[in-house]
């Protein structure tokens, strides 16, 4: 007989060691198996099957319909994997409104449900109570009902998930063992050190939920989650739960507007809350399995934080709740993973080469995300486009626990919340602002957030504009359509398209690659020829190895060795980390990351060669700098870089500028453009209705690695002779007929069957003109990928991938929106613009 | 039938016991606090006795401010009445001989103003410090008669029964009412607090007094935590081959014949 202490001596080298057997570590050595990894360690500090993380107390439940494409993929995908494990019990799910706010967010989730193919229902009181015998439907408006939901057994899934590994003789165990170390040389990870033993590795994964940070800690990495505390109760037994003799006979309901759900378990009724006040911890704080009463992860219940929901509990099920002989038999504080955008935290992390994460992963993603890491981290590419959750994604500063704590503490009790896709943070802002912040202030600027920045998203001063512009500015009758919305935004447009327009674009990401090796670089990371003249700018796509798009940005060649990036502020944390990724080992190219250093104005409209050529004494004409060439001028005593290019189809010019000039230059183009009539045009301009009008595409929107640049219309015939990450797929891609193509369609009319006009948002189901869905030949269903007006071509212009039976140009469909549908007509086919279709604007 | 029933709130433990430095209290940073096992018995013999017999359930502790949550864990379990003996804030570390005598007078107070109980319930001994003696020290000064370590106890007319467990058999007392009981986990089997209840008590305030320190006997120097058997696990084998393993143990412990 052997004790379990003696056990297992681990091993002295593995190809990947993974931290944490939750339902996330376990999910991840599954698919890691099955894709061929062997030699793999799988540690955790705590026994097996249940080690005390955050799986083991979780609620198990599963509802599928998020708006988020990304996170109901992973949802899906895991629902999947736990059938195909059997432990998944189908109970069905209803989400129910105690408001009118809520039923018209159920009817949103109707549109987010039907674009993931989700089936779901809209039910009312009364057929809640027929599936819910003892709910009080007196109080209840309606509800949205998911027969797809269900719960799991996740510590049942993670067992066999592990069995599988260690069968196929790829994966050694070892519980009960703590990690004292994770050892790092030359940015690299090398070894884990555990109390039992050193284990050298080629990669090491951190699947360690809510002591990710500390894990990472001891590698010099960051794992930006926070712990926080979930409170639930169970109170039993209850006799009419007890009869049904199972786990679960009757829906998981979700009680949205007080933030609680209400869930069978066996005799009992466990009642959740996200309604308390946000209680955070950290990772350092939590109780070792020793000195934790239950586990460490289940904290004592702290009662006065969960006092007022067991009122709105009992108002829900008064009948059984309300029952004496029930009692609350069961209460914690149970731990769970916060991030400060509510995604998971995947990939390799920014600081140490072949340190992963996967943590700040619930229950419902756990399989998808075992099956999106081991894709990843084998491939190069997951089949589910991972860009909201990509650790990457987060630039330092919000990978402090300044910004963690701010923005969870604000985001808790969004849990259940109605969020709109345009809502701002309030917490940690004005984290980054331009050298022209004041100025935009002193100009009624409405500041929206990008990765820390303020940019305008438009300015209360161009108020005036709406006269001059009358019924060319169309209104949003509803206040859902038209909050976090202006019909200055409109305005604007209009008054850039007459005149001339200045706008912030401070938010970039610039990245100068630089040396010999720099050329090698930009070319093997982007699809276009870069090998062009100094003084070219150049759009570009940026590939994952299947083909579809990692990103898309603007490479500018300022010098033989000497390339400038510019990407999206949004995007650039991710951009940063591919560039540093295939710079060469020997140091013969290097990135400097500029983007303090340099700020951007974007001048645009048919104005704007008048205006730049008033504060220069250089040549900027047609002739002299044509479209897509960059060049130095002075203006104002400063030499600041001028790039002829658009993405608002004007012409015009981004005006990069060392950071503690560009105040001097704003003010002197400002002044300057008072003759000419120059506006600022806020980001709802560049980002929305001057890029719908064109048609230009928007990653994280239209692109990423789900669709390739031959479906959004990208593609070019030439592919240039240098590899490039992706090329092979590309240039199949090229030989294929493609599956979707992205189009530009117009809605034809907007009226609701109240009468009220509504605008969609984004995400919204296209479907045929029978109402049925629209899923091309790789299951991918047609959405809204970007919606906003065309106050230039008078249209509401939508934007969507379509099978080629539905991509012609004058087909007529449906979007559906609030569970109405609105008749939409296919405009164009392919990337041609709305507006200007032959770029005589920009190009003149 | 009016019961009085004294609580003490003590760290919910049940994991490694840490001390604060001083060594002086339990570190509670990880824990919840509670009642211990025998005083929730005596919570719910007192619920049932006033469930026959129509009568109020009082229930007393004496503590910092804090402590009223006790009360109410006992009010949502079915007692009507709180009293909190409110110590200063810090000075809930009362000895057996103060806490004895602040109850005693809480009794006598309650007694003047014509609350008087028929039946007053302790624990046996509380879950941390394990002194053994507030009930008796009370029984003692009010010159009621006591049974201690009550595992059965039936209330008729006037009088009770109270039986504890003795050498291999039971001892059964006849006692006249009023009387003092110290009973022990295994008296009965405690309800959980219901949701009405929890609505219920919530809101309720505890009727305060605020209690005299008298004279204590013990001093206390410093807590030590006492060493632990080390548990290991032995893994008898794996799937069917360990069943004839797991019957030996079995056979062993005597649990097959």
């Amino acid at each position: 007989m052997q004790s379990e202490d003696m056990m297992s001596t681990i091993p002295e080298h593995a190809n990947v060691v993974i931290i944490g057997a939750g339902i996330v570590g376990n999910s991840v050595v599954y698919h890691l198996a099955r894709k061929g990894w062997t030699d793999m360690v799988l540690i955790d500090k705590g026994p097996l099957p249940n080690p005390g993380g955050s799986t083991g107390h979780a609620s198990n439940f599963i509802f599928l319909v998020d708006h988020n494409k990304e996170m109901a993929a992973l949802t899906l995908d895991s629902t999947r994997q736990f059938k195909d494990l059997g432990v998944f019990t189908q109970s069905g799910g209803i989400e129910v409104a105690r408001t009118e706010a809520r039923m018209e967010e159920f009817r949103r989730r109707m549109a987010s449900s039907k674009a993931w193919g989700i089936e779901s229902y809209l039910i009312t009181p009364a057929e809640i109570k027929e599936l819910v015998p003892y709910i009080n439907e007196e109080i209840l408006l309606g509800g949205f009902y998911t027969p797809g939901v269900g719960v799991v057994d996740s510590l049942r899934a993670g067992t066999l998930m592990r069995e599988y590994a260690v069968d196929k003789g790829a994966l050694t165990l070892s519980p009960n063992t703590e990690v004292l170390d994770i050892e790092v040389k030359n940015g690299r990870v090398t070894a884990v050190v555990t109390n039992r033993g050193r284990v050298a590795a080629d990669y090491v994964l951190i699947a360690a939920g809510v002591w990710s940070p500390r894990l990472a800690r001891m590698a010099g990495a960051t794992i930006p989650l926070t712990p926080a505390v979930h409170q639930m109760i169970s109170v039993g037994p209850i006799p009419i739960l007890e009869q049904t003799g199972g786990e679960i006979k009757y829906p998981i309901v979700r009680d949205m507007d007080t933030f609680m759900y209400e869930r069978q378990n066996g005799s009992d009724m466990e009642v959740g809350s996200y309604a308390h006040r946000p209680i955070l911890m950290r990772a350092d704080d939590i109780p070792s399995i020793e000195e934790a009463r239950l586990s460490p992860t289940e904290l004592p219940f702290t009662e006065e934080d969960f006092d007022p929901q067991l009122e709105q509990a009992l108002e829900l099920m008064p009948d059984i709740l309300g029952d004496e002989r029930a009692g609350i038999r069961h209460a914690i504080n149970g731990l769970l993973s916060l991030t400060p955008d509510g995604f998971p935290l995947l990939g390799e992390t920014v600081e140490v080469k072949n340190l992963w994460s996967a943590a700040a992963v619930w229950i419902k993603e756990g399989p998808g995300v075992g099956r999106m890491i081991a894709e990843w981290m084998t491939d190069g590419y997951s089949e589910i486009d991972a860009h909201h959750s990509d650790i990457s994604r987060f630039y330092d500063y919000a990978r402090s626990e300044h910004h963690i704590r701010a923005r969870t503490s604000e985001a808790f009790n969004k849990t259940y919340g109605i969020v709109h896709p345009r809502e701002q943070w309030e917490s940690n802002r004005n984290v980054r602002v331009s050298p022209f912040y004041s100025r935009e202030q002193d100009l009624g600027a409405v500041f929206f957030e990008t990765a820390g920045w303020e940019r305008p998203q438009w300015y209360e001063s161009n108020a005036k504009l709406l006269e001059e512009f009358g019924d060319r500015v169309n209104q949003r009758p509803h206040e859902w359509d038209a909050r976090w919305w202006s019909p200055i935004i409109n305005a604007e447009h209009l008054a850039m398209r007459e005149r001339v327009a200045m706008v912030d674009l401070s938010a970039f990401a610039l990245f100068d690659i630089k040396g010999p090796g720099a050329l090698d670089v930009v070319q093997q990371v982007a699809v276009a020829q870069m090998d062009v003249p100094v003084g070219r700018g150049v759009y570009t796509p940026l590939l994952l190895p299947n083909g579809g798009f990692k990103s898309d940005l603007t490479i500018m060649r300022l010098g033989e060795d000497h390339f400038r990036v510019v990407s999206g502020g949004g995007d650039g944390a991710r951009d940063r980390k591919w560039f540093v990724d295939h710079l060469p080992e020997d140091g013969s190219a290097q990135l400097h990351d500029v983007t303090s250093g340099v700020s951007t104005i974007g001048v645009w409209g048919p104005k704007a060669r008048d205006l730049l050529q008033s504060v220069t004494d250089d040549d900027v004409s047609n002739e002299a700098i044509r479209y897509g060439r960059v060049k130095p001028i002075r203006i104002g005593g400063i030499t600041v870089h001028a790039f002829r290019i658009s993405y608002v189809g004007e012409l015009g010019w981004e005006i990069y500028i060392p950071t503690e000039y560009a105040l001097h230059v704003w003010d002197i183009l400002w002044e300057a453009g008072q003759p000419l009539g120059v506006s600022t045009a806020g980001i709802g301009v560049y980002g929305t209705t001057g890029r719908l009008e064109k048609g230009y595409r928007l990653f994280g929107a239209e692109l990423d690695s789900e669709y390739t640049p031959m479906e959004a219309g990208l593609a070019r015939r030439k592919v240039k002779e240098q590899d490039f990450v992706g090329k092979e797929a590309y240039v199949r891609a090229l030989a294929e007929e493609p599956a979707a193509i992205l189009c530009t369609l117009t809605v034809d009319d907007h009226t609701s069957a109240s009468g009220i006009k509504r605008y969609m948002q984004g995400n919204e189901p296209i479907l045929t003109p029978d109402g049925e869905r629209i899923v091309d030949a790789h299951g991918r269903g047609s959405y809204v990928t970007s919606a906003g007006a065309g106050p230039s071509v008078g249209k509401y212009i939508l934007m969507s991938y379509l099978p080629p039976e539905y991509a012609k140009e004058g087909e007529k469909l449906l979007v559906e929106y609030m569970a109405e549908q609105y008749p939409v007509t296919v405009a164009v086919v392919g990337s041609r613009p709305l507006f200007d279709p032959k770029n005589e604007r920009m190009k003149g | 039938m009016n019961t009085l029933v004294c609580v003490k709130r003590v760290p919910a433990t049940g994991a490694r016991v840490t001390l604060t430095p001083d060594e002086q209290a339990i570190d509670a940073r990880y824990l919840s606090f509670a009642v211990g096992p025998h005083e929730e018995c005596a919570i719910e013999a007192a619920v049932q006795i006033a469930e026959e017999y129509d009568g109020d359930v009082t229930v007393l502790t004496l503590g910092e401010a804090d402590a009223v949550e006790q009360l109410r864990y006992a009010l949502a379990m079915g007692a009507h009445e709180m009293i909190l003996l409110e110590t200063e804030d810090g000075d809930s570390d009362w000895g057996p001989m103060a806490t004895a005598g602040a109850i005693v007078d809480a009794i006598r107070q309650k007694e003047a103003e014509g609350d008087a109980f028929d039946i007053l319930l302790f624990g046996n001994d509380s879950a941390d410090a394990g002194g053994f003696q507030v009930g008796v020290r009370v029984a003692y000064a009010l010159g009621l008669p006591v049974v201690t370590g009550v595992k059965g106890l039936e209330i008729s007319d006037g009088h009770a029964t109270a039986r504890r467990e003795g050498g291999g058999g039971w001892e059964v007392y006849e006692v006249d009412l009023p009387a003092v009981f110290t009973v022990k986990e295994g008296l009965n089997l405690p309800r959980y607090p219901s949701i009405p209840g929890k609505l219920r008590a919530r809101r309720r305030k505890p009727e305060t007094i605020a209690p005299n320190r008298g004279e204590d006997g013990l001093e206390k120097i410093r807590l030590k935590v006492p060493e632990t058997e080390k548990k290991q696990a032995q893994i008898l084998g794996h799937g069917p081959e360990a069943a004839p393993k797991v019957a030996d143990i079995l056979e062993e412990l005597g649990l097959l014949s």
